[in-house]
């Protein structure tokens, strides 16, 4: 059996009356691609903002490569090597899509406004090395192109591949993707799947949301099920393709 | 140097370009208080002084404001600091004189440290409650220096501190005509030169922000505060940053503005100072630095060609003086920064970035806006 | 004791009035999202235009009722005109230009009408003519005047008005879509250019018997009055919680009270340390304090950001 990478136990979350996450026990493996799925307001992206330290879980704790993850803190989630994309896709908007992906290179660079007037030998190697890793990952999920472009300007699928790019450049364990096919057509979902897939060769633990149920059943090794908060099912996609509380939960639908 | 020839001017250009530009601009801008002094006269060639001064302040502003946009509406009372601190420290009022070099650097750490004081308690604010909370802060300031003369006497209050001593480095005051290799100077042209230094090293630190990991880090937080948390940014620390970077900026400019006027009194930094500071940076083209310096000039002089206007050309059209001057200028003004903005809503120059923006909003954002 | 209910009683007082112009901050805030910056110059406004028709009346004969009636419908008369206008104008287009550009054009606004009544109504100070009764009531020891009173009650019977409107009338549903979310409401039929104005009009019609009420109870009118209440109004509707309209009643009388036993007792509070120009430190700590604790204000939702 492979490493754990991510322990989530027994996470809750509450808003109000409405339980968004009810006791969701889940683990992943190193270097495995884990889906997520379930129905409209299940509390999948609840789980992403559990996970990055946006929001602050009721009750529950997550074990991240083995040590404790501190609640809501957002940036020491990036640090500790989780990366994330968003749903409804949060890109810096009047920055170009170099410099967005060089943002994502913030948490493993350290240059501070000394460094930055005085331009020392050390700041230029840092803000060179962060110009190329930019660039590179730019060119790695396909849109080096528009490198120059602000990234309000990108095309639907441009901005979802960019913030995949950037949520690389923090050098991610676990890279968590929140419907990143939503709104892609049938070559532009091809595409992501080759990405993702790319992605876990190079050693990163991928971690998705997803509707689209033939992306998610070929591409991950496990799914989760969660359903109004709580884990249905979790198992490896033929037999939860098969489960009848999956079925039931998904109104008899389309997963079958 | 070159930096900043390149983006003064939104030209392209090689190298060689770019040193002849630098090397023209500079010879402009060392001829330009002659010209100013002989065209117009020295209340002119004061105005100018007073220019610079207030880049200094549109350019630490612009910081907090333009790039990590947090509206501080309170910016003047960096100002307050640092011309009090030289006041305090170099004057009649203790018997302390302090030299130059000492204090102006000491104004930029209090003003900063004032900074941190401001931004600490309120980062977890959001948009127009952090501009009430900083225009709060910024009375408050204002309030305690009318006041700090009872029951022990700090700041003299109303008064204010006057026999300021006027800013002399290493033996040369500026404050009297000064001869070099033969040129007589006059205090004026001294000032002129030693604030435009200031000014461009102040510059030169902002573009080389503005082009940095911290810089990219403001921004960001500017774009998307959610985004830029989960891109790993401290966004308290880089906020506290910008507040501290932006108020030491402040103090600089308000050391400098005691040292050149002599005189402070709590009058000088009221809630209208902060406002047209805002202005500046708004109206030039926040973020942008060109944008913004234009801004500091623009505001600077408008206010007083409309001054030495207003009178003169009523006596010159009705042979009297209708409109009280003072009004009639204030008026003008108030309609140049709404005529202004009903065109330029992006401000005058702003950079290509916001500029796209503007043109590129659509109903789409609008419902992004909205959610 | 009895300073301490007459402090109460003029709390009360400056209270109504702030949350009069409050309303129409926060109204204006929770459609459009813009402080509208130039709120303050039209309660000036108000307060000179009703000045102007008591002066102008004062000698006709006619009865003070009569007189005062006429200047209020002068004064809400211009201010609506006046409001309207500046939403034309000076924020309409601006609409969907980036976020400080209208806070830009307010200023500008705030700083015209300011310089327009200077021109028109000079630099000194206006005293309102002592022809109101001046009847005074005893409450434990402190007075109270009928001016007073009728303001109190003015100011209650107008936040109740406003209150049913918003709850109660078509129009009400209207603004409240509106604020919630223009796009949609615009789907669902709502005209929102007219709402806007209309919330506009409505918020200057209040602020235009707040102008009436700080002249008559003060008895000082200048050019430069609606700065400082125009900012202390604000402050409130912040510290209630912009956008909310309770929240700006709340907000309103919670500072006038504030700042009316702050003036009274911080020299107490501090040991004689700080005297009662310090006033105005006591409403803006106060105000810091509270959105340190609740970043929305005291009745503001918490806005928990989705992410
Ligand atoms: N910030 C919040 N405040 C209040 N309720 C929230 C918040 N975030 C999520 N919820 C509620 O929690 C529940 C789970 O929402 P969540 O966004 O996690 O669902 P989801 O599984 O991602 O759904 P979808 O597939 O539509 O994205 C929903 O009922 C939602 O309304
Ligand atoms: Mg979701």
């Amino acid at each position: 059996m492979n490493t754990q990478l991510l322990e989530a136990r027994a996470i809750a979350k509450y808003f109000g009356g409405v339980t968004a996450l009810r006791d969701v026990s889940l683990s992943i493996r190193q270097g495995e691609i884990y889906g997520l799925i379930g129905p409209n307001g299940a509390g999948k992206t609840t789980f992403f903002n559990v996970l990055t330290g946006l929001y602050h879980p009721d009750s529950g704790e997550l074990i991240f490569n083995g040590e404790k993850l501190p609640a809501s803190t957002p940036h020491l989630a990036a640090r500790c090597g989780i990366a994330r994309t968003f749903q409804n896709i949060r890109l810096f908007g009047n920055m170009t899509a170099m410099e967005n992906v060089m943002v994502g290179r913030h948490v493993r660079t350290h240059a501070g406004v000394l460094g930055a007037v005085l331009r020392d030998r050390r700041t230029t190697r840092e803000e060179a090395a962060i110009r190329r890793r930019a660039e590179e990952l730019l060119n790695y999920v396909g849109i080096a192109d528009r490198a120059d472009d602000l990234a309000r300007h990108l095309s639907y699928g441009d901005q979802r591949r960019l913030e995949i790019a950037r949520a690389l450049a923090t050098d991610p364990k676990l890279l968590a993707l929140d419907e990143p096919a939503a709104g892609m057509n049938g070559t532009e979902t091809e595409g992501l799947r080759e990405l993702i897939e790319g992605i876990r060769k190079d050693g990163i633990t991928v971690l998705l949301i997803e509707h689209d149920v033939k992306l998610v059943m070929g591409l991950c090794d496990r799914v989760a099920v969660l359903d109004y908060g709580e884990k249905i099912c979790e198992d490896i996609p033929v037999v939860v393709q098969k489960d009848p509380k999956v079925i039931e939960a998904y109104l008899g639908g389309s997963i079958a | 140097m070159m930096t900043l020839a390149h983006s003064l001017g939104a030209w392209r250009c090689d190298k060689r370009a770019a040193i002849a530009a630098t090397i023209a601009m500079g010879l402009m801008l060392a001829a330009f208080p002659f010209m100013i002094g002989s065209a117009l006269g020295n209340s002119w060639l004061r105005i100018v002084d007073f220019a610079l001064l207030y880049i200094m302040l549109a350019l630490g502003l612009n910081i907090v404001v333009g790039f990590a946009g947090l509206l501080d509406m309170g910016y003047i009372a960096f100002y307050a600091v640092g011309a009090y601190l030289y006041a305090l420290l170099a004057s009649p009022h203790f018997g302390l004189h302090l030299p130059v070099w000492l204090i102006i650097p000491a104004g930029a750490v209090l003003a900063g440290v004032f900074g941190v004081l401001l931004g600490a308690p309120t980062l977890r604010l959001r948009g127009d409650y952090l501009a009430i909370v900083t225009l709060g802060f910024g009375e408050i300031v204002r309030i305690f220096l009318n006041n700090l003369n009872a029951p022990v006497n700090i700041t003299n209050g109303p008064q204010g501190v006057s026999g300021i001593d006027p800013i002399h480095l290493g033996g040369i005051t500026l404050a009297k005509p000064l001869s070099i290799l033969g040129f007589t100077i006059s205090s004026l042209h001294a000032y002129y030169y030693f604030f435009l230094a200031l000014a461009l090293l102040i510059v030169f630190i902002t573009i080389r922000l503005e082009n940095s990991r911290i810089g990219r880090a403001w921004v960001a937080i500017r774009e998307d505060e959610i985004a830029a948390k989960s891109c790993g940014i401290n966004t308290r620390n880089i906020k506290l940053l910008a507040f501290t970077m932006g108020a030491s900026f402040g103090g600089v400019a308000g050391g400098l503005f005691a040292g050149f006027q002599g005189f402070v009194s709590p009058e000088s930094f009221n809630l209208m100072e902060s406002v047209m500071v805002l202005c500046m940076v708004v109206l030039g083209g926040m973020g942008n630095i060109p944008g913004v310096i234009l801004g500091g000039i623009l505001l600077t002089i408008l206010p007083e060609v409309f001054r030495h206007g207003a009178g003169p050309v009523q006596m010159a059209l009705f042979g009297k003086i209708l409109l009280d001057p003072e009004a009639l200028r204030m008026l003008l003004f108030g309609l140049a920064l709404i005529v202004v903005m009903l065109y330029r809503p992006a401000g005058l120059w702003p950079s290509t970035t916001r500029r796209r923006e503007f043109r590129g909003e659509s109903t789409t954002d609008a419902l992004k806006e909205g959610e | 004791m009895d300073i301490f209910i007459q402090q109460i009683i003029n709390g009360l007082v400056l209270g109504s009035i702030y949350a009069l112009v409050a309303l129409g901050y926060t109204m204006v805030y929770g459609i459009m999202g813009l402080i509208n910056f130039a709120h303050g110059e039209i309660v000036m406004i108000g307060a000179m235009v009703a000045l102007t028709v008591v002066k102008l009346l004062v000698n006709s004969g006619l009865p003070v009722f009569i007189i005062i009636l006429i200047a209020l419908a002068g004064a809400v008369a211009v201010c609506m005109a006046v409001g309207y206008s500046i939403e034309r104008i000076a924020y309409r287009p601006l609409r969907r230009a980036p976020k400080l550009a209208p806070l830009i054009t307010a200023i500008g606004v705030s700083i015209v009408l300011q310089n327009l009544a200077m021109l028109i109504w000079g630099r000194n100070y206006h005293a309102f003519p002592p022809i109101l009764p001046d009847a005074q009531f005893d409450i434990y020891g402190a007075t109270i005047t009928s001016l007073q009173v009728t303001i109190v009650l003015i100011a209650a019977l107008m936040m109740a008005g406003l209150i049913v409107l918003i709850h109660r009338t078509r129009l009400g549903r209207a603004m409240r879509a509106t604020s919630e979310n223009p796009l949609i409401a615009q789907l669902m039929g709502v005209n929102i250019n007219q709402i806007i104005s209309f919330t506009f009009v409505i918020g200057s019609a209040l602020a235009a018997v707040a102008g009436l009420m700080v002249s008559a109870n003060y008895s000082i009118v200048h050019f430069y009055m609606g700065f400082m209440l125009g900012l202390k109004a604000f402050t409130a509707a912040v510290l209630g919680g912009i956008g909310n309209i309770a929240g700006a009643v709340l907000g309103g009388i919670l500072l006038g009270l504030i700042e009316s036993l702050g003036a009274g007792y911080i020299g107490d509070l501090t040991g004689g340390f700080l005297g009662s120009h310090y006033q105005d430190v006591f409403a803006f700590f106060v105000l810091i304090c509270v959105l340190i604790f609740r970043p929305s204000g005291l009745v503001g939702e918490k806005i928990s950001e989705r992410a």
